[in-house]
């Protein structure tokens, strides 16, 4: 379990992160989402122990970080956003050396061959970390986070770097190590962090802006989500003919993306489900509707919607 | 702490560094035992272990430029400083693998003694004296050097600013003959490696010379383990 209890931590005049709260309980897999610079690796490297926190407190199993440093650090395994690594180390020296510093217990090639599996490194393991690719360094990191089987593990961007395939793998991985251990970790992509997480905690500017179970968070941006069109026919008298249902909220024209067929963008007022209307209103004046898709929000969106409240009616911030 | 001294050890011994340093020790003090020693007809040692003053002095800090730079560069010191491991342990495990490669460059010089034994009748307890004189010189260049490193992400500014640093500290002695003011000129002398040094090198044991040593060097360790302690709160 992972209680942080009003932590800040400021460079200087600059608010690195801004009184934050949040728990993530046993077995959970709570997603840390946030845009570049929101302050996600700065509370992971808190949560850690790598840097200190300027005020509150995180609890590792009740543990103070800073206070008893070493019993809350058994507790975490942690891939920092670079995997730290020794490029001329192999991998097998390495995790045996990684499983010797954290003054492991269990017993070691069988402990070390089942984390190797489970990343899938295990053909790897002789050779030099340098000659390895991404993809591998990534995976690599992971298995450092797994050694010592620690109870919390803190993943800072852990799919960074892999191809499609690998992103799955990872994912299922964390989503099966999720059923029992308690796992953080960032992203900045909303569907990852959708596909994965029990509890998504959106972080901007150092600040929570939500902290929702992951279906809440999802639901309530669908309830907003525009659509997107392509109807045959006059822009003119499409746009005209749409502006009839009362349930939209906004009409915007896009471009023609064939010849004598226009794309639209339509926002329906809150709440509201305008597709049938859509197509009951074109074909009754024989307008083929050609297309018609959800417009995923990208995570700017997430973010103005959180903050500005077009969500929660009208208060947005928790 | 120990997980740490054998990973760092063997990096000296993955990397062409530890054979380089081992060698030019080897190479070094075999050129001047040669030219100090053997071509004139002397079996006094003293010469040697003076002039290694000054080898180790350049080649100390090339052993220990990249023990913490090169982790904070490549951010690999998280992993340690994430780990349960106390900083002082982390702290010592560097500086004894940097010592141990130390004592593998050095542990030549007692050899010079044994062979030259053969021929001459040898001064052991001068040889002896060189020798601990040596050892504990060495745990000072380590530690400074390892503090300088932690200072830096640059393998190269640690490696230039501990040469400096040991510099300045050997300077001292002269520093101290030249300024008029009795007071200062007695701490500066007080505070020389060098001067210390140079009594181990004529046979002189005494406790406070021995102390100085290693106080000096648990000093510097002391000074990076809050270096880096001082980082988390940066």
């Amino acid at each position: 379990m992972i209680e942080v209890q009003n932590l800040s931590k400021s460079y200087g005049s600059n608010k690195a992160v801004n009184n934050i709260s949040f728990r993530a309980e046993e077995g959970e897999i709570l997603g840390f989402l946030g845009p570049n610079g929101a302050g996600k690796s700065t509370t992971m490297n808190i949560l850690t122990g790598y840097i200190s926190s300027t005020s509150g407190r995180a609890l590792i199993d009740g543990i103070d970080i800073l206070e008893e440093p070493v019993a809350a650090k058994k507790r975490i395994g942690y891939l920092p956003e670079i995997p730290p690594l020794y490029p001329e180390m192999t991998v097998d020296g390495y995790l045996k050396f990684v499983y010797a510093l954290k003054k492991c217990k269990l017993p070691r090639n069988s402990h070390l061959g089942e984390i190797c599996d489970l990343v899938k490194i295990s053909d790897v393991r002789g050779r030099a970390i340098r000659n390895l690719s991404k993809g591998y360094r990534q995976r690599v990191g992971l298995a450092q986070a797994l050694v010592g089987n620690p109870g919390t593990l803190i993943l800072d961007e852990p799919t960074a770097g892999l191809d499609p395939k690998q992103i799955i793998e990872i994912r299922s991985l964390i989503k099966k190590l999720g059923k029992n251990h308690t796992v953080i970790l960032s992203s900045h992509i909303l569907p990852e962090i959708q596909a994965v997480c029990d509890r998504i905690v959106v972080i901007n500017k150092g600040a929570i802006v939500a902290n929702e179970k992951s279906a809440a968070l999802a639901t309530g941006l669908s309830d907003c989500l525009s659509l997107r069109i392509r109807v045959e026919g006059s822009e003119a008298e499409i746009k005209k003919l749409l502006g009839g249902i009362h349930q939209i909220k906004r009409i915007t024209p896009l471009r023609e993306a064939e010849n004598g067929v226009h794309e639209f963008d339509i926002e329906p007022k809150k709440g509201e489900d305008v597709r049938r209307e859509i197509f009951k209103k074109l074909a009754s004046r024989n307008y083929p509707l050609l297309m018609m898709k959800s417009n995923e929000l990208t995570l700017e969106e997430v973010f103005l919607k959180l903050v500005t409240g077009d969500i929660y009616g009208g208060k947005g911030v928790e | 702490m120990l997980a740490i001294f054998k990973r760092e050890t063997g990096a000296y011994f993955t990397s062409p560094l530890g054979y380089v340093f081992v060698a030019v020790c080897i190479l070094t003090s075999g050129l001047w035992l040669y030219l100090s020693a053997i071509a004139v007809g002397s079996a006094d040692l003293t010469a040697v272990f003076q002039f290694m003053y000054f080898v180790l002095l350049i080649i100390v800090p090339v052993l220990t430029m990249r023990l913490m730079s090169e982790e904070k560069r490549q951010k690999a010191d998280q992993l340690l400083l994430t780990a349960p491991v106390s900083l002082f342990g982390l702290v010592a495990g560097k500086f004894f693998s940097a010592y141990t490669v130390f004592l593998l460059g050095v542990s030549i010089l007692p050899v010079y003694g044994i062979v030259l034994s053969f021929f001459v009748k040898i001064s052991w307890m001068t040889l002896w004296g060189n020798f601990v004189g040596l050892l504990l010189l060495g745990g000072i260049y380590v530690a400074l050097g390892l503090f300088v490193s932690a200072l830096t992400e640059n393998q190269m500014i640690a490696a230039v600013g501990s040469m400096f640093l040991n510099l300045t500290i050997f300077l001292l002695n002269t520093l101290a003959a030249v300024i008029p003011i009795q007071f200062i000129s007695n701490i500066l002398r007080s505070i020389s490696v060098f001067e210390r040094y140079r009594q181990f090198t004529l046979g002189i044991f005494t406790l406070p010379n021995i102390l100085f040593f290693i106080t000096g060097a648990a000093i510097f360790m002391f000074l990076t383990a809050r270096v880096l302690e001082k980082r988390r709160w940066a």
